[in-house]
């Protein structure tokens, strides 16, 4: 370390680095791990992201509470989760450093900013002692660097006053990672031009602090070896990298154009679903309409309007938004209208955990209504994946003219993947033809309409939308005859009708894909059974049991209701069955009741994705009992 | 085809009568309003097809089953919500909402004054009988101070809204009152509601002749009418009485008051102005009454013209379609993106 001799050329190859930004939520975190990620998945790495911030827009500065953080695996093989311990974490404040220090690993990579360890800071963060030289960072590569005053220095000539000028100090952190992996920096530069091009002194302050960066690493003694990790081989196609709800919102527009009709997208304001209307609201050159409604039922209600008028009618919302919705998704249960409900799962109950992740609302997204009230459920296993749901989705509502809900979560939401993305065009059709005729004749010969007579194959009822001639009629929520949707209070017609609405969603189970379990040596000692985004952690988790030789199958569930029709005959190969989950155990039991299959539940409810060590763990413990 | 496909120009009430049995209780105020809507929609020249009545619950919800148009019975309150759905997908067809003093002004009540504030182009029907009815004689947020219910045997303490000022409040760019005893009034007012581009409400005091019978009939009784009925005319003095000997001026404070007219003179008056952008004056006109039993003004009391929801959400779809129509593979392939090469590649990725 007295060596102040240049770097040395030749940069440390590594196969993934897990790399956490941890900073107070005013210091742009989120914004620097979003530009490391662009620039990685540029260079050709796999990736994997997970943002975590805390619910205030602007918590106490310096305190554990305000902390945000983002972190990023990249890799250069197609990898599953944003890692598990992070390899090189930057703090940029005591608060951040406390917060984040014991996920670090053994021998990891800290660099924190040396400025913000004063006193005051110190005592926020609970530190009855200086962590930088008390010596309990001992276990680790600790780089301690003036990013504050270094970032004032380098920005002197921008214009910038120092107060102003010290708020770059995250572009410094981030031109010191860039040079860390060896990071192109042409792309950082021509972001900053374009995203502060209306500020000449902020982009010129960040430009100056993210080359000040770079360069300290460059000169300094302090990193004596940039890691490089090389470029990933994933299957052959274009890519680019793309969020949860950015998927979500380009499936629904992708479903859109193979059915032919505008969206109506109405929304309340909801975090983390907002960002879907954020990105249709941008859309309406594609004839997207968006309504940000006054309330979360107005929100619903707008969309069956719509669906009822015949457009593609889609809401979205999380957990406190779906309560809200409970009847109004009844009422499109009954009117047997096409529907998308999208739910950004998050941490509940009540506001709970609304900036963290959970998957606590599977039971609400089947069950959650009065009355029997049977709905399809979907659920994304991967950012990109949304994208795929969102038009699976659509394809099932409008054969079938049924709400379905569309799960997601926090983690998918704000989380990011490379995606090799489809070609529109090679996407199937999936629209259905609007009713144009009367469908049922009366005994005197008058040719009528009937909007519950049904489609004998799908139960569907047929879709006549205002301004059609000749088949103006009446429906609603309260219970209708069978065939003429007249209101009908009858006995023995509720009961049909109760049981046609049953069968109509069952009968979508021969309409979807059958389960695959991957098991390459069946059949395994264990079976890993998932819902949703712990798709990530269990594919590294099985990654890790398999190289131990260890016999482990997983299975992964898209669709939650109905079940593929092979579902149970899977489930009964196998002697053990692990259900990991972060709720308490909502597919375990459906799967348990369903079955009779002794399906065992892994739970974590913390605000976090399960680490594949986690998964691992559990499973080595069934398989030794 | 049935007949209706071709455009008739001798439509009927008939026509937009559905087969449905009307189910409300023998002398309720409804049966009028249906008939006067039933008499209007032929006079307006309009198709069945093209007219969507959208409700939510309640016995006024019923209406839409009764007739022959598109017709959605939603959920309790929500029917503005829905409605705004329906002129969203389809903004050339013309939506009707009608509701209740219960399902529009308490459990929708937030639906109700956001979809005038909006100004969708909704014609919007309150039927307010001052109780709540299909559930069997609760207060309504419309009832009299004090008054006995199930549910207040000792009077409600709840001061009621008077919906014409709160659709005022909203800002809606057509309020207007008629009453279930005077159909030629109510099918001059539902009709101007109804050509009114934008959010059109309309407040119709009802009958409820079983839990609520003659709530009305201190000022909608045939002789009463004269006395205790102002009916606003457009750019007219506001008079009323049977010789027309009272009249309306505004205060130092801008509030309405009845005054004789022979004491001011008729150049003292309010002269009706419902197109005034602001809307003070119309909300001071429906401060008159606080309830149906002193002189209370109806007909119009503001219609102005101010931009359509729908339209102008259109209008921005058309500008950004005009300045190129959206491409889906273009948009998903925006920002950086990157080629990864097939096995017969070298291995290396190249940065796109």
């Amino acid at each position: 370390m007295t060596d102040t001799t240049a770097p040395s050329a030749t940069a440390q190859t590594l196969d993934r680095v897990v790399l956490r930004f941890a900073g107070d939520s005013g210091d742009g975190m989120q914004l620097v791990g979003d530009r490391f990620t662009d620039v990685s998945a540029l260079f050709g790495n796999d990736l994997a992201t997970l943002p975590n911030y805390p619910a205030e827009i602007r918590a106490p500065a310096g305190t554990i509470a305000g902390v945000s953080s983002f972190q990023v695996q990249i890799a250069d093989f197609d990898i599953a989760t944003p890692g598990d311990a992070p390899n090189v974490l930057v703090a940029m404040n005591p608060a951040a450093l406390r917060a984040n220090i014991d996920d670090l690993m053994p021998g990891g990579t800290l660099i924190v900013n040396e400025d913000a360890f004063e006193e005051r800071n110190l005592a926020k963060a609970g530190y009855a002692s200086n962590p930088l030289t008390d010596g309990s960072l001992d276990g680790y590569r600790v780089h301690a660097v003036p990013m504050t005053t270094m970032t004032i220095e380098a920005t002197k000539d921008s214009g910038a006053k120092p107060r102003d000028a010290e708020r770059s100090k995250n572009f410094f952190a981030l031109g010191l990672v860039c040079w860390m992996f060896s990071r192109p920096v042409q792309p950082l530069f021509d972001w900053i031009d374009e995203r502060f091009g209306r500020s000449p002194i902020v982009r010129d302050a960040n430009r100056a602090a993210f080359s000040a960066g770079y360069h300290f690493g460059e000169t300094t003694e302090l990193f004596e070896t940039p890691y490089v990790v090389p470029p990933a081989r994933l299957p052959p196609g274009r890519y680019r990298n793309v969020s949860g709800n950015l998927a979500l919102a380009y499936g629904i527009l992708a479903a859109a154009h193979h059915a032919k009709l505008a969206v109506c997208y109405a929304s309340y304001p909801i975090t983390p679903a907002s960002d879907i209307l954020h990105e249709l609201s941008r859309h309406k050159a594609l004839g997207v309409r968006t309504v940000q409604a006054e309330d979360e039922i107005a929100a619903i209600s707008i969309a069956i309007g719509a669906a009822f008028a015949g457009a593609l009618g889609v809401t979205a919302t999380s957990g406190p938004g779906m309560d809200l919705k409970a009847e109004a998704l009844g009422l499109a249960v009954s009117l047997e209208l096409p529907l998308l409900v999208v739910d950004v799962q998050r941490g509940g109950p009540s506001t709970g955990l609304p900036t963290k992740t959970e998957q606590s609302d599977l039971l609400l997204a089947l069950y959650g209504r009065h009355g029997e009230a049977p709905l399809p459920v979907v659920a994304a296993r991967s950012p990109s994946h949304c994208f795929d749901v969102a038009f699976e989705a659509a394809r099932i509502a409008l054969r079938y003219r049924t709400p379905v809900v569309i799960l997601s979560d926090g983690y998918l939401a704000n989380g990011s993947e490379p995606w090799r993305f489809p070609r529109i065009a090679d996407l199937p059709d999936i629209s259905v033809p609007f009713a144009t005729e009367p469908n049922h004749t009366d005994d005197d010969g008058t040719p009528r309409f009937w909007p519950y007579q049904r489609d004998p194959e799908t139960l569907a009822r047929p879709w006549a939308v205002p301004g059609t001639p000749g088949l103006a009629h009446r429906i609603g929520g309260l219970e209708k005859e069978d065939g003429s949707g007249n209101v009908n209070y009858e006995p023995a017609n509720h009961e049909r009708m109760t049981r046609l609405r049953a069968a109509k969603i069952a009968g979508i189970a021969a309409d979807i894909p059958p389960a695959v379990v991957d098991d390459p040596d069946p059949p395994a000692d264990l079976l890993i059974v998932g819902w949703g985004s712990t798709w990530g952690p269990i594919q590294a988790a099985l990654g890790g049991l398999r190289a131990d030789g260890r016999r482990v199958a997983h299975l992964h569930l898209t669709h939650l209701n109905p079940f593929p029709v092979n579902l149970g005959e899977i489930l009964r190969r196998y002697r053990r069955i692990l259900v990991p989950e972060m709720n308490l155990g909502q597919l375990s039991r459906l799967l348990r009741s369903e079955y009779l299959v002794d399906a065992r539940g892994l739970s974590k409810v913390q605000g976090l994705p399960f680490r594949a060590s986690e998964i691992a763990a559990r499973a080595l413990q069934m398989l030794e009992s | 085809m049935s007949d209706t496909t071709t455009l008739r120009p001798g439509l009927t009430r008939k026509d937009f009568a559905s087969d449905q049995e009307v189910r409300w209780c023998p002398g309720c105020g409804d049966y009028s309003v249906l008939a006067a809507v039933q008499l209007l929609l032929p006079e307006l020249g309009v198709r069945p097809e093209t007219q969507v009545f959208v409700s939510g619950i309640g016995c006024s919800s019923r209406f839409p089953y009764y007739l022959h148009t598109y017709g959605l019975h939603s959920i309790h309150g929500r029917a503005p919500a829905v409605a705004t759905g329906v002129a969203l997908a389809r903004p050339d067809l013309d939506v009707w909402v009608v509701t209740g003093d219960g399902d529009g002004l308490s459990i929708g009540g937030n639906h109700l004054i956001h979809a005038l504030r909006r100004n969708v182009n909704l014609t919007i029907l309150l039927f307010n009988n001052q109780i709540y009815g299909l559930t069997k004689v609760q207060y309504s947020p419309t009832s009299e101070l004090g008054k006995v219910t199930k549910s207040s045997p000792s009077g409600t303490v709840d001061h009621p809204f008077n919906p014409v000022s709160v659709a005022l409040g909203a800002e809606a760019s057509f309020v207007a009152r008629t009453h279930d005893m005077d159909r030629r009034h109510m099918m001059e007012v539902i009709g101007r509601a109804h050509r009114h581009r934008g959010a059109a409400f309309v407040e119709i005091y009802q009958n409820c002749n079983v839990f609520n019978d003659g709530a009305f009939e201190d000022i909608t009784a045939k002789d009463r009418r004269a006395d205790m009925l102002i009916d606003l005319r457009h750019g007219e003095p506001v008079r009323f009485g049977a010789d027309r000997s009272r009249g309306v001026r505004l205060n130092a404070f801008g509030e309405a008051e009845i005054v004789s007219v022979d004491e001011v003179g008729e150049d003292a008056l309010v002269v009706h102005d419902e197109r005034r952008a602001d809307p003070s004056l119309a909300f001071a006109l429906s401060r008159l009454a606080s309830g149906p039993h002193e002189p209370t003004p109806i007909g119009v009391f503001r219609a102005v013209e101010r931009p359509v929801y729908e339209l102008a959400l259109q209008a921005q779809i058309a500008a950004a379609t005009e300045r190129g129509p959206g491409d889906l593979q273009r948009l998903i392939e925006s920002g950086h993106t990157w080629e990864v090469p097939g096995p017969d590649g070298d291995g290396e990725q190249r940065v796109g």
